[in-house]
């Protein structure tokens, strides 16, 4: 090895040591060889490092956004050629033209976006519900080991059970009220969050929990310090799933659950089908699935941020 | 070769004797027949400032003896002084928190801290203050804001050192902490641990099974057998400081405690 490492630094250290320890300034300060000591420290610490180059916005966008350009231009072609096949009268089954264009026409009404608001803001309270019980729930099952055996498979059990198999009961006990699509909302998304937790406490890097108690931290202070940050990829995959089950179940409740005067997304579906408006419901149904994959986009970003910031993420291109 | 004492050394801290004192320590995992006694009556003695390393083949039970010293798990049998000092350790890997900025890993330490005479729990900005002086030791000031994900192997050890000291332990136990390292990143990394633990006059108990960093280190080298973990020998390393990996003298003493250790090996070839 070609490089000369520092001789004896014996100046420094028999002599100096009360200056020494008086840590930081006498450090810096002291020159010749910890010196050159240092300078060796910091000129490997260059080499590792190495340089990472970013790639600019434009492509990255474009890198981004020709996959599903061309994978949209795919489905349309397919679409147009089922209607051009003639299976079924235009009536029945619009043309992607015809939904386009009444697209087009909806999105200029003020009824839809009232009709997209209640659908949100159903998500939304349904959502943070679900994630409040759900976060509770976790909680409690990955610190209370009893209860785990108890109900940790019922949580599962309950991930597995269509939600739309509920809304008897919920009409039931709720009527045709939004109780009843909360409950179910609710229902339907809370057990993937409370899964997500447990999941995350579970796997905490046993290393992480080791280290954390050797610096001291006990019980709440290394729950909050090492067991839920550490859970956090976990629990965000846990949400983004809690989130497809809630659409799901708001979807389904919109259907079955009409409130009169309370236009919803839903119920625009399940009128257009009443009134045999083919290219209405399909505009609907366009929505609804840009409305959840832009929600899944969502916690597909943070994803990405948090791994990034991790360094789980390995940076391509 | 009689090497002049450290300052460290003429000055044991006030009042004890030694920083760590193992007496008849056993441990035993599983029960009965299909138990596995992993450390059976280990004495071990490591006085104030002293740098001991304990080496051993797989299976001695060196990491297990750590972590009991560590409190990270209990004795079956006898017993273990060290809480009159406060301890930190550093592990085979940094086990930073991946999650927390290099600083932040650092604050986490001061934060944690069980308030000892008057230290209590410094405030956020002087912690981070606070901080930045460890890092600085560890030559890492300029990277107080990164990630661990972007820093190097050595430099995360580093930081993980940093976080320990940060402890404001007495008494630092190091399993292989350097075991994943390339060598002349090892070197370096000696030569910094040598420098701060006189500075700082730590108490050091060193596991590794590198013979030749044990000799490049320890004031003493503790020789483990396998299966279950004994004390075979204690070596005293009575090298001129600083030591030479490379250097003839090193080679030789360590030479000597790699012959015992093949005996020790041997005695399982049966």
């Amino acid at each position: 090895m070609a490089v000369d490492t520092p001789a004896p630094q014996t100046g420094d250290r028999a002599g100096g040591d009360s200056a020494l320890r008086d840590q930081g300034g006498a450090l810096r300060d002291g020159a010749g060889q910890a010196d050159i000591h240092a300078r060796q420290i910091a000129g490997l610490d260059a080499l590792e490092l190495g340089t990472r180059r970013r790639t600019g916005l434009a492509v990255r966008v474009w890198a981004g956004l020709w996959p599903v350009a061309s994978a949209v231009a795919i489905v349309l072609a397919a679409w147009q050629a089922v209607v051009l096949a003639g299976w079924w009268p235009e009536y029945v089954f619009a043309g992607p033209g015809t939904t386009l264009a009444e697209l087009g026409r909806r999105l200029g009404e003020a009824e839809f976006y009232q009709a997209v608001a209640v659908t949100m803001r159903r998500a939304v309270v349904g959502f943070a519900l679900a994630i409040a019980t759900g976060l509770v729930v976790g909680a409690l099952v990955s610190r209370i080991r009893p209860l785990r055996r108890a109900v940790g498979s019922l949580i599962t059990g309950l991930q597995t059970m269509p939600s739309i198999a509920w809304f008897p009961l919920a009409i039931l006990l709720f009527g045709l009220t939004e109780s009843a699509i909360t409950f179910v909302v609710v229902l339907g998304a809370a057990p993937s969050v409370a899964n997500g937790l447990i999941a995350g406490v579970d796997y905490t890097p046993p290393l992480l929990l080791r280290a954390g108690h050797m610096l001291g931290l006990r019980r709440l202070s290394l729950y909050r310090h090492v067991i839920l940050p550490a859970s956090l990829p976990s629990f965000l995959a846990g949400l983004k799933q809690g989130w497809a089950f809630a659409w799901r179940s708001l979807m389904a409740g919109e259907l079955l659950v009409i409130i009169a005067n309370r236009p919803s997304l839903g119920e625009q579906l399940h009128f257009a089908r009443e009134l045999a408006d083919s290219a209405g419901l399909l505009a609907t149904m366009i929505v609804i699935l840009v409305v959840g994959i832009g929600v899944d986009l969502l916690f597909g970003a943070a994803d990405t941020a948090l791994r990034r910031r991790w360094g789980l993420h390995q940076v391509t291109t | 070769m009689t090497a002049p004492l450290t300052a460290s050394h003429a000055t044991p801290a006030a009042g004890r004797e030694t920083a760590i004192r193992l007496d008849g320590v056993s441990k035993m995992y599983g029960q009965g027949a299909a138990g596995l006694l992993a450390l059976d009556g280990v004495s071990l003695d490591v006085a104030p400032g002293e740098f001991v390393c304990l080496l051993g083949a797989s299976g001695c039970g060196k990491s297990t003896l750590l972590s009991l010293v560590a409190g990270l798990d209990r004795p079956t049998a006898g017993r273990i002084d060290a809480e009159t000092g406060r301890v930190a350790m550093m592990f085979q890997e940094p086990a930073l928190f991946p999650w927390l900025t290099v600083s932040a890993n650092v604050e986490m330490a001061l934060r944690a801290r069980k308030g000892g005479e008057g230290s209590g729990k410094p405030a956020r900005a002087e912690r981070r203050a606070r901080a930045a002086e460890f890092l600085e030791i560890v030559h890492l000031g300029a990277f107080g804001a990164k990630r661990p994900h972007e820093l190097s192997g050595g430099m995360r050890q580093r930081v993980a050192l940093a976080r320990a000291l940060a402890q404001d332990a007495d008494v630092l136990l190091m399993d292989e902490p350097f075991g994943a390292l390339d060598a002349m990143t090892r070197d370096l990394l000696h030569d910094e641990l040598e420098r701060i633990w006189r500075e700082r006059n730590l108490s050091v108990l060193f596991v590794t099974h590198n013979v030749r960093e044990a000799v490049r280190l320890g004031d003493r080298v503790v020789l483990l057998s396998s299966r279950p973990g004994r004390v075979v020998q204690d070596f005293p390393v009575e090298l001129e400081r600083p030591r030479r990996t490379d250097s003839a003298e090193v080679a030789g003493q360590a030479a000597a405690i790699t012959d015992r250790l093949r005996q020790e090996v041997l005695r399982h070839g049966r």
